[in-house]
């Protein structure tokens, strides 16, 4: 484990519980009054989950390329992490839409294509599990196929015009909500960073693990 | 390292309600509307929903930590029970 | 060379098909107690409900599409064909294209026999623009065959690939199912909404130049272990 990691760990608790403090301060948004503050989670979840995806896309690509065991940890660390954020993205979307659109859920393109990507990496874990020898590089094709969804994913919102918020009211949040919000972000990506160095360590544990049983047959 | 990493579990525990925090108001609210004649989904109370929003984020971390911990406390337990092993060979 | 192999393996697959055709009649036999099931399942005072044409079309499709995937590899791994192809000094991405014009085929077979049924169970008029109704299947198809052929050949050799098939499909080709439905719903509705469907079948084509690409490309790597 690196050096960082401690420092950064203490950081992001501290960003962590700073957070919501921030959030208190921002103002209250004019139509939705105060469960719009969730959004303060929500799309910082949501960054987290595609920077995760990219991540995960990137090292398959990698790993599939060139057989690389260190990519494919970084990988399989960056698939858990994803579901992880994209379960704290579906969790907080519909306690915020239950109250700013009366519904719990809406079978519009932007939460049906979120929901598919969440399936596609908890797929790509499932393959890793249960799909004996070789599933490592069947993972990574699951995690090149979800990366190469998202961009359907984020114009979804745009070109099938829908309830859920414009992409483009994140670029035009006036200052008082644009700290907080960037808080947050900064926030979710430290938390990622954390996050994806402990499960790496864990996947290297684990190799080493492998090996020793190797040797011990030998 | 395990101490590293259970100091932060800790802190960030120890300061579970701060969600709570998040929901307070800023002074000055406009005129008043008694709430029965507003339409439905304005009639749902906002901060509960918050709450467990926030709440919700907290907990995933904590549990993924948790399993995190738990997976890793494994592998090393069987390491060492291969390590005790290996020098007899 | 490339479109050689392609053809050659295309060919056999057909020469291999057309001694029992068990394949393809079975897939058809599937896929049309798949639409009875919908049939059945949707019925409101004792007829069915119109507009879940759409939906039941697409369905059936996809179910029997990820049948007849299985079973078409299953073949090979029973020969232990596939590492034969894989040693033959022959473009690898071609045996991918080979494949996928055999699994196109076969669905195309199918959607034969399933768009007139389902039109006439539904009372859905899906006629009424065939040339739009054709690109939407065509596109939906190519793309579903596109990932499905892949991630088929390459679970050939997995453990649980029988459910780890759909399990690693759906979620991909949930965009193609979606386009599919909306953009053959659009067409049936009172008049037929046809600038809808355009959008759809552009957002198909979108999907299938980018998924088909993907998949040439990374068929080698993870067919080589």
């Amino acid at each position: 484990m690196r050096k960082a990691f401690g420092p950064l760990a203490a950081l992001t608790g501290l960003m962590l519980v700073g957070a919501p403090l921030m959030v208190a301060r921002a103002p209250y948004e004019s139509t939705m009054g105060l469960v719009q503050k969730i959004f303060y989670f929500h799309v910082p979840s949501w960054f987290a989950m595609f920077t995760a995806i990219g991540i995960c896309g990137v090292a398959s690509l990698i790993h599939l390329f060139k057989t690389s065991p260190r990519a494919d940890r970084i990988a399989e660390a960056a698939a858990e992490i994803a579901v992880l954020f994209g379960l704290m993205g579906l969790v907080t979307g519909p306690l915020w839409g239950r109250k700013a659109w009366g519904v719990w859920w809406q079978w519009d393109a932007k939460l049906t294509i979120a929901l598919l990507l969440e399936m596609t990496f908890i797929s790509g874990i499932l393959v890793r599990k249960y799909g004996g020898p070789g599933s490592d590089k069947l993972a990574a094709a699951v995690g090149i196929f979800g990366l190469a969804v998202v961009p359907f994913v984020y114009e979804a919102v745009n070109i099938w015009r829908t309830i859920h918020p414009l992409t483009s009211v994140v670029p035009t949040l006036p200052a008082t909500m644009g700290g907080p919000f960037w808080f947050c972000v900064a926030t979710f990506m430290l938390l990622l960073v954390v996050l994806l160095m402990l499960r790496v360590n864990l996947g290297k544990r684990q190799a080493a693990l492998d090996e020793l049983y190797l040797a011990y047959e030998d | 390292m395990h101490l590293r990493r259970l100091l932060t579990a800790l802190t960030s525990f120890a300061l579970f309600s701060s969600p709570a925090l998040a929901g307070q108001a800023p002074a000055g609210q406009g005129a008043f509307v008694p709430v029965d004649s507003v339409p439905l989904a304005d009639q749902l109370p906002a901060a509960p929903l918050l709450v467990t929003a926030y709440a919700f984020v907290w907990i995933a971390v904590m549990v993924y930590l948790w399993t995190i911990w738990r997976r890793l406390n494994k592998v090393e337990d069987e390491m060492r029970a291969l390590a005790q092993k290996l020098p007899r060979r | 060379m490339f479109f050689r192999t392609a053809w050659l393996v295309l060919r056999k697959d057909i020469a291999i098909e057309a001694k029992s055709w068990e394949v393809l009649t079975t897939t058809l036999f599937f896929a049309v107690s798949c639409v009875l099931i919908f049939a059945f399942a949707f019925v409101k005072d004792g007829r069915a409900v119109e507009d879940a044409a759409a939906g039941i079309l697409w369905i059936a499709i996809s179910f029997s599409g990820t049948l007849a995937l299985g079973r078409t590899f299953e073949r090979e791994r029973y020969g232990e064909t596939l590492r034969a192809l894989l040693l033959a000094p022959s473009p690898r991405a071609a045996l991918y294209v080979g494949k996928l014009l055999g699994m196109l085929a076969l669905l195309a077979l199918a959607e034969l026999l399933l768009v007139p049924l389902v039109a006439l169970l539904f009372q859905a008029a899906l006629f009424s623009r065939p040339l739009l109704l054709l690109a939407l299947l065509a596109g939906g198809t190519i793309g579903f065959c596109a990932v499905g052929t892949l991630f088929a050949a390459m679970l050939v050799r997995a453990r649980s690939r029988d459910v780890l098939l759909p399990i690693l499909l759906y979620p991909i080709v949930i965009p193609v199912i979606i386009a599919g439905v909306r953009g053959t719903a659009a067409l049936l509705g009172a008049t037929p909404d046809e600038p809808t469907a355009i959008m759809w079948i552009g957002v198909l084509g979108a999907f299938d130049a980018v998924f088909v690409t993907l998949a040439l490309w990374t068929f080698e790597p993870l067919m080589t272990e």
